[in-house]
């Protein structure tokens, strides 16, 4: 990396690849195509729009890594961002 | 007690068959009786990296079908009389030959070898399957690049689904002035990505290209994908060997740290 690189802070292309390649290989590991993801999360906005007002186009889920709490090593697991716009007090329709 | 190692990567033209060839040669070198079955029906290639395309009579299918014996198909190599080939058939597909006949051949090779190395082709279909049936460890080879890292990964699931639980990892064909840039996955990112042993690095070299040229494996002699090989046998073995000094350093800085650094 030039120092040019360093001052400016150029994400490198190895580091692109590191990033695209975690998710990549996690989503492959459990068998959770793009489209799969895609189904999952357009169910959890009709869930949960039912309760709360969400902002759909900020939400985010993603299958991750995470430290398995029964056995050593690591557990694949569902992480979403729902952001909510605001709570649909006693509607309770 | 003999070993049978698939030489297996998913993706195609990552070295499988380079790696093969040298690997299987650096451990006849060290005295071990060794036996290459190349099991890439219909593109058959160890037998011109290996310089012994001219000496084939008969193949794996032949051996297979019962069409001759397996004595009669093993091609004894030209420099080394510990080391054998089992050419596979180029005219044939892979459904020639089933996982369970494979199994059967490396049990009977069991007897006379110490190492019985099976290359496989590229993907995970039938030639896969036959080329793990009879294997009970895993050398995968891999490039450090996405798509060859995707692949080696789902390869390493399908391994382990089937059994084989000695995986090791081939990082090939690494450019360390790439890697030094930042252009490049570094061992470092493929061990985190990958969760596997690093069994050896080898680097970017022309020499494989003349080696390959030639028809002779360079593992062993004064190159440093000749060393790196000739290492990679050795651990293997399960000796402990340092990996080679790779580093380029060529920028100003390092130069100048490399006058403060004592090896």
């Amino acid at each position: 990396m030039s120092l040019f690189d360093v001052v400016f802070k150029k994400k490198s292309s190895a580091e692109d690849a590191k990033n695209r390649l975690k998710f990549l290989l996690v989503s492959d590991r459990t068998d959770c195509s793009p489209e799969i993801m895609e189904a999952i999360k357009n169910d959890i906005i009709a869930v949960i729009s039912k309760y709360m007002d969400i902002d759909s186009d900020g939400l985010d889920i993603q299958i991750t890594q995470t430290e398995s709490e029964t056995s050593d090593g690591t557990v694949p697991a569902l992480y979403a961002n729902i952001p909510i716009r605001d709570m649909k007090h006693g509607s309770t329709k | 007690m003999s070993e049978v190692i698939v030489v297996t990567s998913g993706k195609g033209g990552v070295g499988k068959t380079t790696t093969t060839a040298n690997v299987g040669t650096g451990l006849a070198k060290l005295g071990y009786k060794v036996v290459l079955i190349d099991t890439d029906i219909g593109l058959r290639n160890l037998d011109v990296v290996m310089g012994l395309e001219n000496r084939i009579v008969y193949n794996l299918v032949d051996v297979i079908e019962g069409q001759c014996r397996l004595q009669q198909a093993l091609i004894k190599d030209k420099r080394n009389e510990n080391l054998y080939l089992l050419p596979s058939a180029q005219t044939r597909d892979k459904t020639s030959v089933s996982p369970e006949q494979i199994n059967a051949l490396v049990e009977e090779l069991r007897k006379d070898f110490d190492f019985i190395f099976l290359d496989c082709p590229a993907g995970i279909e039938q030639g896969f399957k036959n080329a793990i049936a009879g294997a009970e460890r895993a050398l995968i080879v891999t490039n450090p690049e996405v798509s060859a890292i995707r692949d080696a990964d789902r390869i390493i699931g399908l391994l382990e689904a089937n059994g084989i639980k000695k995986i090791d990892l081939i990082v090939n064909r690494i450019k360390m002035e790439m890697v030094e840039e930042g252009n490049m996955l570094s061992i470092d990112d493929v061990v985190e990505l990958l969760a596997i042993n690093v069994i050896g690095i080898v680097p970017d070299d022309k020499n494989i290209v003349i080696s390959t040229n030639k028809g002779e494996p360079l593992v062993g002699n004064d190159t440093l994908p000749g060393k790196a090989y000739e290492n990679i046998c050795h651990r293997i073995v399960g000796e402990e060997i340092p990996f080679l000094d790779l580093s380029v350093n060529k920028g100003f800085f390092a130069k100048i740290g490399s006058l403060f650094k004592r090896n």
